[in-house]
């Protein structure tokens, strides 16, 4: 599937499309099929969201958002060196897949 | 050290309510992100993996107990209680708001610091030795020459659109501990015949294509220093390619043109400035000179009680010869074995910032090789010192062995990485700390770069290691014999690249050439010149 | 006769000089060095600036075109005709945003034409940003070494 990506114009922290707004967590992403470029134009525009991009990502059995590429699941959790620091997530089986 | 004077206060405030302007401007939709970005890289933030990176200047490496603990405090109000000391002697910042940029750039200036041009297309933050005005071995403290460099880089108004970002390093002595012909233009100050002059080479660099800087002249009289460098900028801004940002780098148009072309072109240049009067005054290095002047050191203890093995061994390791023979400059290690090379929690930072005030008279250096520097410790003080870096986890005694890795941010906080540094610097350190092997190796260093643009300055390494992206998952390049010394060259590459386990087996694989074949009083490097990169490959790869 | 850019002059937002603007469209670097009569030229990024000096005297107006903001070899251009003496306008053209004015007016530009309109009270802001300098350029302007050092 393909979710969209970006960070915060303020805060800089790292937001993902949830269908209506911009969520600090991964799992909430949603499929934006053809719509991706529309919606990055309109939520750029906006100032709701700094430099988005659309990626692939795949649904795991528990039901968590994975993004493809090892980039996109560091900025889905933090750094893996300090995971004191991690964004807080249901999922718990994160750091398994990240790298 | 340097203090701002009314002036330089007022440009750094300026700077401040510029940025705050600008950031303004950004929020209120006024600028978009592509005009915008070039001003806050100019004020050193980056949009990076997970926030805002800021990046603060600490010009020539020096600051003194009360900038410190600014930065500590910042870590704490800011950010998330650390900072990343780096290889060009700045602190990063790595979970920074936009909204609060201002704010901080504002509490910085109350201490005379700030992060003008440590980032964007422009002059950056000029690095020096780290040893500078403690050295035995130095014609003359380079610092005036960086400062004095500091005030004609900062907002000059031809140099702020540059093909690409422009690094100057200034040292004063033969030994090279600032990487200085590394840089776009390196400098070094010396002395002909009683008089002092500058020695200027250009178009050195890592990055993708790394190029150690040819000497473009060997002397350039002091008052005409500011002169000369204006005239390099020149050519390189008319004439540095702006068609490909790869190819942008001063060293590219140095190794298009040749050095000779390029000499020849400075040369016109640097004669027409010469005669449009461009050099500051010359009581003006004269004042900044008069800020670096010696602390009072007073005689005392030149030996010290080695009884305590440890103790020994960390003055053997993490003390430098300091031109006053009761002092010595200790050398605080941001590596300990298995940690995040460079990184230092708020505590640490205040831990350290009091032991300058004690016992160094209030000074502190950022090293290349991102640890921190006791400049002037007398040597009767050395044990307390000691104690207390021991105490904070700051007492590693480590320095310019292979767990004195310098690792780059790599994946876990760079959004230009390929692949992650940090965890191989930490399991790398971790392992020979383990079994003992890091003394019996002696002087390596290990420079570890997630990505080719190379700020973990990996083609400088005894042993370098570059990790790239191999169809979606980390793979480390090795190389051998770089040095960034004064015996400068670039490491080349062994062969095909391993995954993260075999990349530290291969490690320790070359470091097992080096003890079977070295003699006696050979380093690593010392060895790989001599016996060249076959024994390793053979190691490496051999049946 | 083709040698002009096509173009009326720009429109100008800001103008630090008392004298009549040039009235007419300015030529390329090539044409101006072929054409005696010119009086106007425009300056790319590529063009070396050098190549007027001959032609100083006749020139009363120098455009130099930014056509992206971040190409900064215009800063050169305009500081090089400076310091060969020539005291007619330079006029910034094209993408000049707010936060270029002051170190272009440090530069020697005397007049600009942003391609887009500024706003008038941020460029107000933007031209005012230094009250002292640390470098000498085109301006002029005694820097803060000079002031430190004033007898």
């Amino acid at each position: 599937m393909k979710i969209l990506t970006g960070n915060d114009l303020r805060s800089g922290a790292v937001t993902w499309w949830n269908g209506s707004g911009w969520s600090l967590f991964v799992d909430d992403a949603v499929d934006v099929g053809e719509e991706a470029e529309e919606i990055l134009a309109r939520e750029e525009a906006a100032r709701r969201v700094n430099v988005p991009y659309a990626i692939e990502a795949s649904i795991d059995a528990a039901g968590h958002v994975r993004p493809a590429h090892i980039k996109d699941r560091v900025r889905a959790l933090g750094p893996t060196v300090r995971r004191d620091l991690a964004v807080p997530t249901a999922d718990k089986t994160g750091w398994d897949w990240v790298i | 050290m340097y203090r701002y004077d009314s002036y330089d206060q007022a440009m750094v405030d300026a700077r401040v309510e510029e940025f705050r302007d600008q950031a303004r401007r950004r929020l209120e939709g006024k600028l978009t992100e592509d005009q915008f970005k070039p001003l806050r890289l100019m004020n050193g933030l980056y949009l990076q993996l997970h926030a805002y990176m800021l990046r603060v200047a600490i010009p020539y490496g020096t600051l003194d107990s009360r900038q410190m603990l600014m930065l500590a405090d910042i870590a704490e109000k800011y950010d998330r209680g650390y900072g990343h000391f780096t290889t060009r002697q700045n602190i990063q910042y790595n979970w920074i708001k936009l909204e609060d940029a201002a704010d901080i750039l504002a509490d910085l200036a109350t201490v005379e610091m700030h992060a003008i041009q440590t980032s964007g297309n422009c002059i950056r933050n000029i690095s020096s030795d780290h040893f500078a005005g403690a050295a035995a071995d130095e014609v003359v403290d380079p610092r005036p020459y960086a400062e004095l460099m500091r005030q004609w880089s900062s907002f000059h108004p031809e140099f702020t659109y540059l093909p690409r970002k422009f690094k100057i390093a200034v040292i004063a002595s033969e030994k090279d501990r600032a990487a200085m012909r590394l840089h776009d233009i390196g400098v070094r100050i010396v002395k002909r015949d009683g008089e002092i002059g500058a020695q200027f080479y250009a178009g050195g660099g890592m990055g993708r294509t790394p190029m150690i800087a040819p000497l473009i002249r060997d002397f350039v009289p002091i008052d005409q220093f500011i002169t000369y460098a204006e005239a390099c900028l020149r050519v390189y801004n008319r004439y540095g390619r702006r068609d490909n940002k790869y190819k942008a780098r001063i060293k590219i148009l140095v190794h298009e043109l040749g050095a000779a072309e390029y000499i020849r072109q400075v040369e016109e240049e640097f004669a027409h400035l010469l005669s449009v009067g461009v050099e500051p005054p010359r009581e003006e290095l004269a004042r900044i000179a008069a800020h670096f002047a010696d602390p009072a050191f007073v005689d005392g203890p030149k030996t010290l009680d080695r009884s305590d093995p440890d103790f020994a061994l960390w003055v053997d390791r993490n003390t430098h010869r300091h031109k006053h023979d009761a002092y010595v400059s200790a050398v605080i290690s941001l590596k300990p074995a298995g940690g995040i090379p460079g990184d230092a929690t708020a505590e640490q930072m205040r831990v350290v910032a009091k032991l300058a005030k004690d016992y160094s008279f209030d000074e502190l250096r950022v090293m290349h090789t991102q640890n921190l520097l006791l400049p002037h410790v007398a040597i009767r003080d050395l044990h307390a010192v000691w104690s207390a870096l021991d105490a904070a986890g700051l007492g590693a005694p480590n320095m310019d062995t292979i767990e004195d890795i310098i690792a780059c941010p790599g994946l876990d906080y760079c959004s230009l990485a390929n692949a992650r540094s940090i965890p191989l610097a930490q399991r790398i350190s971790e392992r020979f700390a383990e079994t003992g092997r890091t003394e019996v190796v002696g002087e390596l260093k290990l420079k570890i770069s997630g990505c080719i643009n190379a700020c973990g300055h990996h083609h400088a390494g005894h042993i370098g290691i570059l990790g790239v992206d191999k169809k979606g998952t980390e793979n480390y390049q090795l190389s051998l014999g770089g040095s960034e010394a004064e015996d400068v060259s670039l490491a080349k590459i062994t062969g095909p690249g391993f995954d993260e386990d075999g990349v530290i087996a291969a490690v320790e694989k070359v470091t097992d050439v080096y003890l079977a074949a070295r003699t006696e009083g050979e380093r690593f490097l010392d060895t790989y010149r001599r016996i060249g990169m076959e024994p390793f490959k053979e190691a490496l790869y051999g049946q | 006769m083709g040698n002009d850019l096509g173009q009326s002059p720009d429109e100008v937002q800001f103008r630090f000089r008392d004298d009549e603007p040039v009235d007419h469209a300015a030529v390329t670097v090539d044409s101006c060095c072929d054409q005696t009569n010119a009086t106007a030229v425009r300056i790319e990024p590529g063009d070396d600036a050098r190549v007027l000096l001959p032609f100083l005297d006749r020139l009363a107006l120098v455009e130099v075109n930014f056509p992206v903001f971040g190409d900064g070899r215009g800063y050169s251009s305009a500081r090089i005709l400076r310091e060969a003496g020539y005291t007619g306008e330079l006029r910034a053209v094209g993408a000049v945003l707010i936060d270029q004015l002051s170190h272009m007016r440090r530069c020697g530009f005397d007049s600009f034409a942003p391609d887009k309109r500024l706003d008038e009270e941020d460029a107000a802001r933007a031209f005012a940003t230094w009250e002292n300098v640390y470098q000498r350029a085109a301006d002029a302007r005694a820097t803060i070494a000079d002031k430190r050092h004033e007898a």
